[in-house]
């Protein structure tokens, strides 16, 4: 039982095939070595831990999230050993492996307007809250949630390589950001936290005025230093090279962070670009991302929430 | 004088007419967009509040965010294009 509430460390790799550049390293951590298959497994574990020691996880609780996918699944898992209801409120329009995802490992799934994105099950799973009687325990606003990574993986990093000069990773709830770069800056204090942004706000058709607008309790913009857009093409076209370069199945995300972090690895004579890699392609093959041009396969994922 | 295209998310283009992008022309992230202001009031006060970037805006010159270049002071090259796009929520 133990064992399956506890994270294990995950692959550093030398990207040495599509990093070309002498002097300068880039290592990718392979987050879906995880139970789940995804980053996610890190504040799940943390996120739960937390709520139990907290006496929250009583018999009968209901818990409740929104998650376009992987904290779903990584809740889900947990929440079934521990013998309590999950559901989750999910934008529509993620893809049908993260439905039946969900489903399989035992969650209830609540669907919220596709085109509303994130926000829009953020927005659904508030309501019900205030409405009924649920255990949220929100991963945008949890601080268990940078702190798995405070303590997991910025510590793994560390150990695993002697300099750390960029840390890459995608901007979502911001908890891999915030987390893993406190833990980084105490041992390397002028080491550079980039985060990536998916153009997703442009897809999120429901949208109706600016004020709309979300940004994580969890993320403080200014614990970072610098925030590359990567378009849903680079990603693509980036996914596919890392399949074809380093035989590494990667999701979209992570060809998205693997595209800003050859950024930093081009404007640098000499150090290491550590890149967190959040999921593996599996949940992607609904999207054909490897099939086709990389124009058609950008146009099948669309507004699809992919981070 | 440097001219810019201004990418504008859907959200906004109600602002300009309809346009997705508008031309600008500054040799900075504020100078352009007080340009687009003059030819588009709605926009601009979109864009700026009290000369500050809306807090729900994020704006990216060549994919990069100015919050972390020099703001509104980040300087354009010649046919730079400048991104905006809302903030909202990532996360799985």
């Amino acid at each position: 039982m133990a064992g399956r509430w506890s994270i294990e460390p995950t692959p550093l790799v030398e990207l040495g095939t599509l990093n070309r550049k002498g002097g300068v390293r880039l290592l990718a951590k392979l987050e879906w070595q995880l139970p789940t298959g995804s980053v996610k497994d890190r504040p799940a574990v943390a996120m739960m831990a937390d709520a139990r020691e907290r006496g929250l996880l009583t018999p009968g609780v209901r818990l409740l999230e929104p998650s376009s996918g992987n904290t779903g699944i990584a809740l889900a898992r947990l929440a079934r050993l521990a013998g309590i209801h999950l559901t989750v409120v999910a934008p529509s329009n993620i893809s049908p492996e993260r439905k039946q995802l969900l489903r399989s490992f035992g969650a209830e799934l609540i669907e919220s307007p596709g085109e509303e994105g994130s926000n829009g099950a953020i927005a659904f799973a508030g309501r019900m809250h205030a409405e009924g009687d649920w255990l949220m325990l929100d991963q945008y606003s949890n601080p268990a949630n940078p702190l798995s990574h405070e303590l997991t993986t910025g510590p793994e990093i560390l150990g695993a390589v002697e300099r750390v000069d960029v840390l890459v990773a995608a901007l979502g709830t911001g908890g891999t950001l915030m987390g893993t770069g406190r833990s980084l800056r105490r041992a390397h204090p002028d080491v550079k936290v980039i985060a990536v942004e998916p153009p997703a706000g442009e897809a999120i058709s429901g949208l109706r005025s600016l004020e709309d607008g979300y940004v994580p309790p969890i993320f403080d913009p200014n614990q970072i230093d610098g925030k590359i857009l990567v378009r849903t093409a680079q990603a693509v076209a980036m996914t596919r090279r890392l399949l074809d370069e380093e035989g590494l199945f990667a999701g979209l995300s992570s060809g998205a962070v693997v595209h800003a972090a050859l950024k930093w690895v081009e404007r640098l004579d000499t150090g290491v670009v550590v890149a967190i890699l959040p999921d593996g392609g599996w949940k992607y093959l609904s999207f054909d991302v490897w099939g086709g041009t990389i124009d058609d396969a950008a146009e099948r994922v669309g507004g699809s929430t992919y981070f | 004088m440097t001219s810019a295209r201004i990418i504008l998310p859907r959200i906004l283009r109600p602002f300009a007419g309809g346009a997705g992008v508008v031309e600008a022309s500054g040799g900075t992230v504020g100078e352009a967009f007080r340009d687009v202001a003059q030819r588009y009031p709605d926009l601009g006060r979109q864009l700026l509040a009290a000369d500050q970037v809306h807090v729900f805006l994020n704006v990216f010159v060549d994919e990069e965010d100015i919050r972390y270049l020099s703001g509104l002071e980040t300087p354009l090259e010649e046919s730079t294009e400048i991104t905006i796009l809302p903030a909202v929520a990532g996360g799985r």
